[in-house]
């Protein structure tokens, strides 16, 4: 299968890959698709008080586009405010990365993450905001 | 060396091209296939189905030489021999052949999960026609287990299919006891030998094969042709299923190309004289590309029985690691995630998912494939490569992260897409 150039770099050199402890405050996990699949994607924010995403990780086992779309993606959240993060669509990835067809599902799973990933950060700020008042 | 064989055999420093570790998929021709061929295709161009001139005598006698060639290989009679255009079509005229010529009988078909697409696809196609065929599930080594394929018989069943040596691991089917059941039973046996020639002792009489797919393009010979062996004592039937000229006995019409069958031939008199000494090289290789992974990468398994195996054939698994992205990272080496046949798909390997592996483990298997022009270096830079570039992608993988952690993976709850 022929991979686009930027397909290519972001396998060959992957930005923010690692993660955060998932239990750190403002952090915020997403992990999706499974094994049996062939890609799972874990995708970590981590949200400042102004509810800025000021840092993103990932870690992802699959394809070369699995890992590419996931990398991109964690360029693309940070600076964003949630909100903005949320509106993130799969075929803007495809579209930067010129996925094919059968390699669609991979952004489809990025955007998953993200969604994921905030959605986890809402619910453990939720709740540790519920304490405090 | 050739400048064929210089050309394969790359020096580390001026590599250009990925090292070939793929000749389970196909192979070069040998170069003294090639010098063979080549008067074939211009001095002696005439059609071997002309009888009036000296051009078609030439053409046809360099067919019957090349005939025997490939007889002689598998202890055949040359009149056994019928050309076709490779060995998927091999598989359908022996399938589709014997199964419409013997449907009176019975229409019952057995053979493998692990078989070749060649066969699974035909026997598709034949209960699309009302046959009814048992797709036998094979033992966690990937070898049949004979109680099994005993009590998958029936009364009905006029026909087997099974593979000799599996293209995607390796494996060797015990031939002689399943031939000795299927005859007791008088039910004809077809053997795809495709991957067995030239890497085993291959003897239609010590197997009993009644019909046998072969392949030129596997054992150093041209891609384009290929043969089916039929059993003419005790005499088995097939029906036709190339209509035209009658050429080969009315078993398959159309017109021989005499280059390739000339290639065919002496690519299978190389295949056999060459085997021990192949065998014995690639034997030492394969040890030291085990060897090699296997000290230094963890997690490794290997899919398919060491010992009932061809040494030609090392197909592993790298648990927390995707197939496709380890294909990917190692582009400098030549090698596939399961057969050719189906890499175009995103489906884990039919073939492990029968020996019951997981489908990650399916998912992350790779085809190594040595053949007659491999070198030690390149196993070297091969065990290299692995190494490196299975850690690079294990420290992107989360599933590695959970492994080191200690999490077992069955039970976490995947969102599954």
């Amino acid at each position: 299968m022929a991979y686009s150039e930027k397909v290519i770099d972001h396998y060959e050199n992957p930005r923010n890959v690692g993660g955060f402890g998932k239990e750190d405050a403002g952090v915020g996990t997403g992990m999706v698709g499974a094994p049996a699949c062939g890609d799972v994607m874990r995708l970590q924010i981590k949200v400042n008080e102004q509810g800025i995403i000021e840092d993103a990780k990932f870690k992802t086992y699959g394809c070369g586009s699995a890992i590419a779309s996931s990398s991109l993606v964690t360029e693309w959240v940070k600076g964003k405010t949630l909100d903005e993060a949320m509106t993130i669509k799969n075929s803007q990835i495809a579209e930067e990365l010129e996925l094919p067809p059968v390699k669609i599902h991979c952004s489809v799973l990025a955007e998953d993450a993200i969604k994921a990933a905030i959605e986890d950060y809402r619910k453990k700020s939720g709740a540790s905001s519920s304490e405090t008042h | 060396m050739s400048a064929v064989q210089a050309d394969l055999v790359q020096s580390p420093a001026v590599r250009e091209r990925p090292i070939y570790l793929d000749y389970q998929a196909t192979t070069p021709v040998d170069p003294l296939v090639v010098e063979a061929m080549l008067p074939y295709l211009t001095q002696n161009f005439g059609n071997p189905a002309s009888r009036s001139h000296s051009y078609g005598w030439s053409a046809e006698e360099a067919v019957e030489k090349a005939r025997a060639q490939v007889a002689n290989a598998i202890h055949a009679d040359p009149k056994e021999i019928v050309w076709t255009s490779g060995a998927t079509e091999a598989s359908n005229l022996a399938i589709k052949g014997a199964a419409h010529f013997y449907s009176g009988k019975g229409k019952h078909i057995l053979t493998l999960r692990t078989e070749h697409k060649a066969t699974l696809d035909t026997c598709r196609q034949l209960e699309r026609e009302g046959f009814e065929v048992t797709y036998l599930d094979v033992q966690e080594n990937g070898l049949v287990d004979l109680e099994a394929f005993r009590a998958a018989l029936r009364p009905d069943t006029v026909l087997a299919s099974i593979l000799f040596v599996n293209n995607e691991i390796g494996v060797i089917q015990p031939m002689e006891e399943i031939g000795k059941i299927l005859r007791e039973h008088k039910i004809v046996f077809h053997v795809d030998a495709v991957q067995a020639l030239g890497k085993v002792p291959v003897d239609v009489d010590a197997i009993q094969a009644d019909l046998m797919s072969l392949s030129a393009h596997k054992i150093y010979g041209p891609k384009g042709i290929g043969a089916l062996y039929v059993r003419r004592k005790p005499r088995v039937r097939i029906e036709a299923q190339i209509h035209g000229g009658g050429h080969e006995r009315g078993m398959r019409s159309g017109t021989l190309p005499t280059h390739q069958i000339v290639g065919m031939g002496a690519a299978a008199e190389l295949a056999v004289r060459s085997m021990e000494s192949d065998s014995r090289r690639i034997r030492q290789l394969r040890d030291r590309l085990l060897e090699g992974i296997m000290s230094r990468v963890d997690e490794v398994y290997i899919n398919g029985d060491m010992e009932h195996r061809v040494p030609h054939n090392l197909n592993l698994s790298f648990a927390f690691v995707e197939g496709e992205s380890l294909i990917m990272a190692l582009k400098g080496i030549a090698v596939s995630s399961g057969s050719a046949c189906t890499s175009a798909s995103l489906e884990p390997s039919y073939v492990l998912r029968a020996l019951g592996k997981s489908d990650e483990l399916a998912h992350s298997s790779i085809r190594f494939g040595i053949g007659r022009y491999t070198t030690e270096e390149e196993i070297d830079e091969t065990i290299a490569l692995v190494a490196a570039k299975v850690g690079k992608l294990r420290e992107l993988s989360p599933l590695w992260e959970m492994h080191l952690e200690g999490i077992d993976l069955n039970s976490v709850q995947w969102a599954a897409h």
